[in-house]
């Protein structure tokens, strides 16, 4: 039984790498621009699907997976510019619609050109699986922790320790002060767009060798990174990815322990119970409403 | 003016099939259509009025259905009887979770609703005993209402359309009654509003179980006239798309919303004609309208025809 857990234990700190990178996208572009990106599921969704065309197409696999991430980072920002930036103002509903159109668009797109077949990366180094106490991990999910542990320590270090990260912050703060002190607040919002588009699509590179890719892949995946956005806090980037981790190892354990077929269900039930006891989420700022 | 928007769109609800009999997009797409029109002007009545988005009301949608599938399937129950207790089930869960979760706001609140429409939807897929899983029930007898025995397409859509006006009647009043201002006041500030003495969550609460009885009602209809159910008609999607009729046809308009509906079941229809591309229109439309229009086709397009008219009359001032 210890092994069992240990084994659930480990597949859920590996799934939830990935939500929890998918909730810091959330949490980066809620941060900058008050809007919850329904699309980021579909960057997830487009980093995968464009490495596997590029590796089709002959490229090899780091080459593939870089020119993917920079091609959805790429997307990221096209959504800002044309699609975020001209609703400016619009209320929480139309933004939600914005972006929920956007990723039927894009996803209709990725249908368009590579069908609805479903696809999956070669692992990055072998698949020997690794023994670790009584439970086996794959060498790829090694990756995914090592990869999301590097990217997470360096979305920290950006907000915190460079200027361009911290006048990011400033926009999420107030963006009319921002723009005082002389920060180009449009710069801005494009950047967290295309970041938070690079950090989806690397999630959706790192997992494709575990879970296959379709045009679809990214909706599931989506919530579950909203999911663990709002349970850290919406807003609170490392709030997300204690946020995500947590989710996918309850998740793992509802799978092992209760069933699997529940397996979404379970996630949600957490999601719920904690925004029943904590409406703000475990890590979020209590605010006050002004009148 | 509200009871000649009324009567219009009755007029034009009742002459479409004599105009057009046994035409497929009246007889067929109308069903639809008014069934969307039914949880539309439902829903409407939360997001538009009371200011709280819902991402979840496909399960409210699919209560209604499956309490139908299976009290007169299972268990030989009359049509009517299984209706009433698809609406008193699903009125009664919205009753318990609408305390809890409406204290939520904004995002929190779409978290949250969206969460409870994927686990009524689990359940659905998974609990086979109950729903027939993923292959869904087929062999739902007709709606029979009193001895008339709902059957073949026109019954259906004089069924529907009935239905469909008696929904706005009904939204219309309660708009126009005490709750319906009380709603408004809660949309505009909680805060001022509960220092009116308006009790805001018992407010909220009733435009929460009130729009999940107008769900349950259209899946009760919807479940004897397809005389078939699966978990498929109640995604999230479906969710998203419900959510999408109210906002497209404006908010806070229940002619609006039922605009909504119609609009969007048509779009549907006509899209599949593309195929392959259907996605695709489909998400850029979605994206272009509520870009250029926020506030909706409806209310939108009204008031560029106001805003032109008044050009117009200006200029013939002038002169």
């Amino acid at each position: 039984m210890p092994e069992q857990l240990l084994q659930f234990l480990a597949t859920g700190v590996t799934v939830g790498s990935i939500y929890a990178l998918v909730g810091l996208g959330f949490a980066l572009i809620y941060n900058a621009s008050d809007v919850v990106n329904f699309a980021q599921g579909e960057f997830v969704m487009l980093g995968a699907m464009t490495t596997v065309a590029l590796l089709g197409a002959g490229l090899p696999l780091v080459l593939a997976a870089v020119v993917a991430t920079l091609l959805t980072a790429l997307v990221g920002l096209l959504l800002e510019r044309f699609a975020i930036e001209p609703a400016a103002g619009a209320s929480v509903v139309s933004t939600i619609i914005i972006t929920i159109g956007a990723a039927i668009f894009l996803r209709g797109g990725v249908l368009l050109l590579w069908g609805k077949g479903f696809h999956a990366l070669p692992p990055f180094t072998g698949d020997t699986p690794i023994r670790l106490g009584g439970a086996t991990l794959l060498p790829q999910s090694l990756w995914v922790l090592g990869v999301t542990a590097l990217l997470v320590a360096l979305v920290h270090a950006f907000f915190n320790r460079t200027l361009l990260g911290k006048a990011l912050l400033a926009c999420s703060f107030n963006r009319n002060a921002a723009q005082l002190v002389g920060i180009n607040v449009r710069v801005m919002l494009r950047l967290a767009y295309a970041l938070s588009a690079a950090l989806g699509a690397l999630a959706g590179i790192l997992v494709a060798p575990i879970t296959f890719t379709s045009y679809e892949a990214g909706v599931m995946l989506g919530l579950k990174g909203f999911s663990a956005a709002i349970v850290g806090g919406i807003g609170n980037p490392m709030g997300a990815v204690a946020g995500g981790l947590l989710l996918g190892v309850l998740e793992s354990l509802g799978a092992g322990l209760i069933s699997s077929g529940y397996k979404d269900a379970i996630a949600f039930l957490f999601v719920l119970m904690v925004l029943f006891f904590e409406p703000t989420g475990l890590f979020g700022h209590k605010t006050a409403e002004r009148v | 003016m509200r009871l000649a928007g009324f009567g219009a769109f009755a007029a034009g609800v009742t002459l479409l099939p004599v105009l057009f009999p046994d035409n497929y997009f009246v007889t067929v797409v109308g069903v639809s259509a008014g069934l969307h029109v039914i949880l539309a002007v439902g829903l409407n009545l939360l997001i538009g009025y009371a200011g709280q988005i819902s991402l979840g009301h496909a399960a409210f949608f699919g209560m209604g259905a499956y309490a139908s599938a299976i009290l007169t399937t299972r268990h030989a129950w009359p049509s009517l009887l299984a209706m009433a207790a698809g609406l008193l089930i699903a009125g009664s869960i919205a009753w318990l979770l609408a305390r809890p979760i409406l204290r939520l706001r904004g995002h929190y609140l779409a978290m949250a609703t969206l969460g409870f429409g994927i686990i009524v939807h689990v359940v659905m897929v998974q609990a086979t005993g109950w729903t027939g899983g993923p292959d869904g029930m087929a062999g739902i007898p007709p709606l029979n209402l009193l001895g008339w025995e709902v059957d073949g397409d026109r019954r259906w859509y004089g069924v529907v359309s009935a239905a469909a006006l008696l929904t706005i009647w009904l939204s219309l009043n309660i708009v126009d009654s005490r709750v319906g201002r009380a709603l408004r006041a809660v949309r505009g500030s909680e805060f001022a509003a509960q220092m009116m003495g308006i009790d805001a969550a018992g407010a909220k609460t009733q435009a929460f179980v009130v729009s999940a009885l107008f769900a349950a009602f259209a899946g009760s209809l919807f479940a004897h006239q397809q005389a078939f159910v699966s978990p498929d008609s109640f995604s999230l999607m479906v969710s998203v798309d419900l959510v999408i009729m109210v906002v497209l046809g404006g908010m806070a308009s229940t002619f609006g919303a039922a605009f909504g509906a119609i609009a969007l079941t048509l779009l549907n229809e006509g899209l599949v004609v593309f195929e392959d591309y259907e996605m695709l229109i489909h998400g850029a439309l979605l994206m272009i309208v509520m870009i250029f229009l926020p506030q909706g086709l409806f209310v939108g397009l009204s008031q560029v025809g106001r805003r032109l008219s008044a050009v117009f009359y200006c200029q013939t001032e002038k002169r």
